[in-house]
């Protein structure tokens, strides 16, 4: 189990705790630790040596280092031909990075944070998703959408908005999610020499988070698969499925229930979309019970459709109804006690676990 | 000089391609030669930003009466696509070019196939002059294995790649910045070819645009904007839309030309000087006063927003393949009954097109499931009932 180098308490402003770089050793170790951002900038790097097809777009991704310092030095390393700040037009940006893949070229654009990909999600459905069916085969689209996705601390409603499920449910495209360091480099290599649009979601939250990796993650070699997800954690009571920042509180959930005597398997998705059914439903069948936990809105969301998939593959292996925890069906507020509300919190996960193991817990008075 | 750019094209050409001369049952005299001729435009240039070319084009005989064979193709091929959709045939959407043909074959006769041209959804003769068959249109629009999508596109969906021809668009306006990432790409490949994203006078007010003009402005992309004003957004006529319907000056710091775009001589000098200019100076806006005389689509009459005498009057007075015939015959290219000649010829063509679109079978099932990603990773994807239908994904 990866100990996770620092909990961030919702409702405190991430920059103002952490400093520019950090590498935080919660333990002595000889394994080498890195920040999800060194993750994220080490894969473009390299990506970008490897492959002179490969460029970057976006807002601030190159003069000012990146809004969240994600492209830092890259301009320098690469020059303004290959990494370009586009002016605030997401909508003419997206579709210019769409056409330059049309043409062969690899594009990294970057959406300073995903709420803002609403302005260009025609070009991410209808240009990119579905040119290399209309066209059967004849234009593939080699492109990687990437930026911060779902709640950050304090930003409010317009800023809060977890992209998953809607990006997910669209054929043609290839959604993921990374939790840690690993995740960061790895799903971000393969996404960039995956030949299909790519949407990556990544978490304004961990970008200063720390965690071990080995020196074959390391390696510029390094890719993990699309469409595999990785069971973080074994167990045998109850099966926990989340991403992205999720993986964290399900981890910390896990500890917590073990004290209770409920060994929780904690599955890291990393793809949404392919979803990894396999994986999931293997560890159903071995567990017999499911929470899926994910930040963002409940209705028609990743949980949903992790429920659907084991309802429809697992049925008798199901020893108690599927509990899905996501965050709350409100706009996202802006009050530091109504926003831990809105988002999932570990006791949340659980709660719903012991739930799902038929373990009494107080019924929490209704609002 | 005209037809040097199409023996360069890609080895699957349509009869479109060949010279008239490889017809056998044609006499000589209708071939026509390389000998230089100059044709004044119908009507001067007007500029914005820049200095207008001048309306002396250069041509000569076989590149008239290639416009007039390939126009009049176009012609017949959208007749018969019409017929085909009252039949039934053709399903969905289906947006007729009649009367634009002159911006197709002028656009290319100034150009390579490494140059890019993408368009909305008004694509089969863009689609024709950049070397797909009669056979790929038809079956295509009738949903057939043999039409240029595998009859997964559609009317509005027809691609060549192989001739950097990127499509057939269905969203308004969206062509238009995805043509400037062509021409991102094209300069970033240091390719010194140019793009060329057209789009109608209804597309002309979408945001996304001015965009994507911005940056290719900003960057100096070689991407030639071309505003096919038709003058008509589906029912819309142009000054109920747009403020300012002055469309090659919409650019404002970006220059720009209004052609007439019935006239393929002077469309083929715009491009011409289009391109040059794009390739030294970045973006540049070509508005084509062009005309179509069917309606938006098959679901469109086109006359409850126009007159029939504006429709006759245009055909009467501007029509593209007329004006060449006219230019033919003044200069003795050819004689009258020559060019009723290859009029019948071509309307052979496309009826035997069809006919064989007609033999092509529709895609088998299991087409369904291919294409959906580049690489499928041997994920699974679901019919309408999942437990009846899935398919793994190569």
């Amino acid at each position: 189990m990866l100990a996770i180098a620092r909990q961030r308490m919702l409702g405190q402003s991430f920059k103002k705790i952490l400093p520019a770089v950090s590498v935080l050793r919660s333990y002595s170790s000889a394994a080498k630790q890195i920040t999800v951002r060194e993750a994220l900038n080490s894969a473009l790097d390299e990506e970008m040596l490897a492959d002179p097809k490969v460029f970057l777009m976006g807002e601030e991704v190159g003069e000012y280092q990146g809004a969240y310092k994600i492209t830092k030095g890259l301009l320098e390393k690469y020059g303004p031909e290959r990494v370009l700040d586009t002016p605030i037009t997401e909508a003419g940006f997206t579709g210019i990075g769409v056409g330059a893949a049309y043409y062969g070229l690899k594009p990294v654009v970057e959406f300073m944070t995903f709420n803002f990909s609403m302005q260009a999600i025609d070009h991410i459905i209808n240009s990119a998703a579905k040119s290399n069916y209309m066209s059967a085969g004849q234009i593939s689209v080699p492109i990687v959408f990437r930026g911060p996705n779902g709640a950050a601390a304090g930003v409010g409603a317009q800023h809060s908005q977890c992209y998953a499920a809607w990006y997910a449910s669209c054929p043609g495209l290839k959604v993921l999610s990374p939790y840690n360091s690993e995740d960061a480099r790895g799903l971000l290599k393969a996404a960039i020499r995956d030949p299909d649009p790519v949407v990556f979601l990544e978490n304004e939250l961990l970008y200063g988070e720390s965690f071990p990796v080995s020196d074959e993650v390391l390696d510029s070699s390094f890719c993990l698969p699309i469409g595999k997800a990785k069971i973080e954690r074994e167990g045998k009571d109850a099966t926990i499925t989340a991403f992205s920042k999720m993986v964290g509180y399900a981890l910390k959930a896990a500890e917590m229930l073990e004290k209770d005597g409920i060994c929780a398997e904690v599955i890291n998705l990393r793809s949404i979309r392919p979803l990894d059914r396999a994986t999931i439903n293997a560890s159903v069948r071995k567990t017999n019970r499911l929470i899926t936990v994910e930040e963002g809105f409940p209705q028609h969301g990743v949980g949903a459709e992790i429920c659907a998939s084991v309802v429809e593959e697992s049925f008798s292996y199901l020893d108690a109804p599927v509990e899905r925890i996501a965050g709350a069906d409100v706009p996202m507020p802006y009050a530091a006690n109504l926003e831990r509300m809105a988002v999932p919190q570990v006791e949340d996960i659980v709660r719903a676990a012991k739930r799902a193991c038929y373990r009494s817990v107080p019924l929490a008075a209704t609002a | 000089m005209a037809l040097s750019h199409l023996a360069a094209s890609a080895s699957r050409s349509s009869s479109l391609l060949k010279p008239l001369s490889s017809g056998l049952s044609l006499r000589r005299s209708i071939s026509g030669d390389n000998s230089p001729l100059t044709v004044e435009t119908s009507v001067p240039f007007t500029s914005h930003q820049c200095e207008a070319p001048s309306r002396s084009v250069e041509t000569n005989p076989k590149e008239l009466l290639t416009f007039f064979r390939d126009m009049a193709l176009m012609r017949r091929m959208e007749i018969a696509a019409d017929s085909l959709y009252k039949a039934k045939l053709i399903r969905g959407f289906c947006h007729l070019y009649d009367g634009q043909e002159a911006v197709a074959v002028g656009m290319e006769a100034a150009i390579t196939k490494k140059d890019c041209i993408i368009t909305a959804y008004r694509d089969h003769c863009t689609f024709v002059s950049r070397g797909g068959t009669l056979l790929e249109v038809f079956a295509e629009l009738m949903g057939r294995q043999a039409g240029c999508s595998k009859g997964k596109g559609g009317s509005m969906h027809f691609y060549k790649k192989d001739s950097n021809f990127y499509g057939g668009h269905g969203i308004v306006g969206a062509q238009v910045p995805l043509g400037c990432g062509l021409a991102f790409a094209q300069k970033y490949s240091k390719d010194e070819t140019v793009t060329f994203a057209l789009y109608g006078d209804g597309a002309a007010n979408q945001g996304q645009l001015f965009e994507a003009l911005n940056i290719s402005a900003l960057w100096d992309l070689p991407a030639i904007l071309v505003c096919e004003n038709n003058h008509y957004g589906m029912g819309t006529a142009e000054w109920r839309a747009a403020k300012s319907p002055a469309y090659y000056k919409r650019g404002d710091y970006v220059p720009g030309l209004k052609v007439d775009g019935m006239d393929a001589l002077a469309v083929k000098q715009a491009c011409k000087f289009a391109k040059e200019h794009a390739l030294k100076n970045g973006p540049i806006i070509l508005e084509m006063d062009t005309y179509r005389y069917h309606g938006h689509s098959m679901s469109d009459p086109g006359s409850t927003y126009r007159t029939r005498d504006e429709i006759s009057g245009v055909r009467q007075e501007r029509d593209p393949i007329e004006r060449i015939r006219k230019l033919i015959l003044s200069h003795d290219l050819a004689t009258e009954k020559e060019l009723k000649d290859v009029e019948k010829e071509v309307r052979k063509e496309v009826d035997d097109a069809i006919a064989q679109a007609k033999e092509s079978p529709m895609p088998e099932p299991s087409e369904l499931f291919t294409n959906v990603y580049a690489k499928g990773l041997g994920v699974e994807s679901f019919g309408a009932d999942r437990k009846e239908v899935r398919a793994t994904l190569p």
